[in-house]
């Protein structure tokens, strides 16, 4: 563009050519392809271990770790490339960002949160502790136990 | 790329240029998005704070095993990952709208506009068919000494702890009403009608009714069907009124309006709002299909 289109833009990005471009969206595609492949493969595993005798906690826990961080791969590739904000001046960049890591205590207080009340409950309602706990295969409870889950 | 001399120039702002030299519309909509990603953040926090504090959850993947087409057949994640490549595909055509709307090619803009929009629309019957078979798909649970067949709505959820206890699960089914006894029997027996199942005695529909095959549950935590639905209709909602504001932009491409402006900016502040949708979607695909 020859002529600014509005007066607080002053410097124009340059825009890349149409290969580099196309380059670029079909390179940034192929990966959250395949990310969300793999993601869906580990769903699968995840799966097929529920259904086994006995599955293993921490690896299970692992794998969901493992889909939690290619799932902030697939947001990082979405908000750069495709929203453009890596292609923004360093200080818009921040004014994004540097708010959204409240986000980091959000999450670690409100999980530590439900897990303790679930602690709780467990320690003080012994009613709520037999009546959602997953019984294992070989175990028969009397039939007066079987409550719904959750009132 | 153009950036780095750009970013030089204006590290310091000294007054008589925008700091951030973006228009004032995108920088309006970046936060906007901002704010709009807490809202989404905050539904979602507080339903793993629910999850953490429960000792059974569901299992996402006995939840979401249905496919358009396919009876009764269990393929999980199966529905959900066609869902997620609709929107990411949707995304892709949007970055190509924005891109032809860079060079003026008004053309190029109806287009790629054009398939975004079947996208969004394409989403949103697939996330109505998987609401309407999750409500009305109903399955055997056994509470208070008897069966009951509920599907998964605010009220009730029948994913609970598979029940393995078979005398319980027999002397539940002496207990269950006629009605229930006829749904439970239609829903895995499709040769005879309702209709005639009604008219037999419940002794002969117990014994049509296999307790081991039919996977029996307790009721699950209530909370699920609230969170599922609240948090996937508040970004159904997003994906309609994004498709809203497509179909907008693309009319007034169509009548010049952006030509006549000089620039296609509306386009790229579409395709922002239209990108977090999908962004938020990668979010809640992890936290009630994955994990």
């Amino acid at each position: 563009m020859e002529h600014p289109a509005f007066e607080e833009v002053t410097v124009h990005h340059e825009h890349q050519d149409d290969a580099t471009f196309k380059k670029k969206v079909r390179k940034t595609t192929i990966l959250l392809s395949v990310i969300t492949i793999i993601e869906l493969a580990i769903g699968l595993i995840i799966y097929t271990m529920h259904k086994g005798e006995s599955p293993s906690e921490l690896l299970v826990l692992m794998f969901k770790g493992v889909v939690c961080i290619l799932t902030l791969a697939k947001a990082y590739y979405i908000v750069a490339v495709f929203m453009h904000l890596g292609d923004e001046i360093r200080n818009m960049i921040m004014t994004i960002v540097v708010p959204l890591l409240l986000f980091v205590w959000f999450i670690i207080a409100f999980i530590y949160e439900g897990n303790s009340y679930k602690n709780l409950r467990n320690t003080y309602d012994k009613h709520f502790l037999e009546s959602t706990t997953p019984v294992k295969h070989q175990k028969t409870e009397a039939p007066a136990e079987q409550k719904s889950g959750k009132e | 790329m153009s950036t780095t001399t750009t970013a030089h120039k204006t590290k310091w702002w000294s007054g008589g240029k925008s700091p951030f030299n973006l228009e004032y519309g995108k920088v309006m909509m970046w936060y906007f998005l901002m704010s709009d990603a807490f809202t989404f953040g905050a539904f979602l926090i507080s339903y793993g704070s629910i999850r953490f504090s429960q000792n059974f959850w569901p299992d996402p993947n006995v939840v979401f095993n249905a496919f358009p087409g396919a009876g009764h057949a269990n393929l999980p994640l199966a529905f959900v990952s066609v869902m997620t490549f609709i929107l990411i595909i949707s995304s892709v055509t949007m970055v190509l709208a924005v891109h032809a709307g860079h060079k003026g090619d008004k053309a190029g803009v109806i287009k790629w506009m054009f398939w975004t929009i079947i996208g969004g629309l394409a989403f949103l019957g697939c996330q109505a068919w998987e609401w309407h078979h999750l409500i009305t798909g109903e399955h055997a649970v056994l509470a208070d000494g008897q069966i009951e067949m509920i599907g998964q709505t605010m009220g009730g959820n029948p994913w609970g702890n598979l029940v393995h206890d078979n005398a319980a699960l027999t002397a539940a089914l002496n207990n269950t009403p006629h009605e229930t006894l006829v749904q439970l029997v239609h829903s895995h027996d499709h040769s005879k009608t309702a209709a005639e199942l009604t008219a037999m005695t419940d002794v002969q529909l117990r014994g049509m009714v296999d307790l081991t095959e039919m996977h029996v549950r307790e009721k699950g935590p209530i909370a699920f069907g609230g969170y599922f639905y609240g948090i996937t209709g508040f970004h159904g909602f997003h994906v309609f009124s994004g498709v809203v504001i497509n179909i907008i932009m693309l009319i007034m491409t169509q009548k010049d309006v952006f030509k006549n402006r000089g620039h296609y900016l509306m386009i790229e502040k579409a395709g922002l709002y239209w990108h977090f949708v999908d962004l938020v979607w990668v979010f809640v695909f992890l936290c009630f299909y994955l994990i």
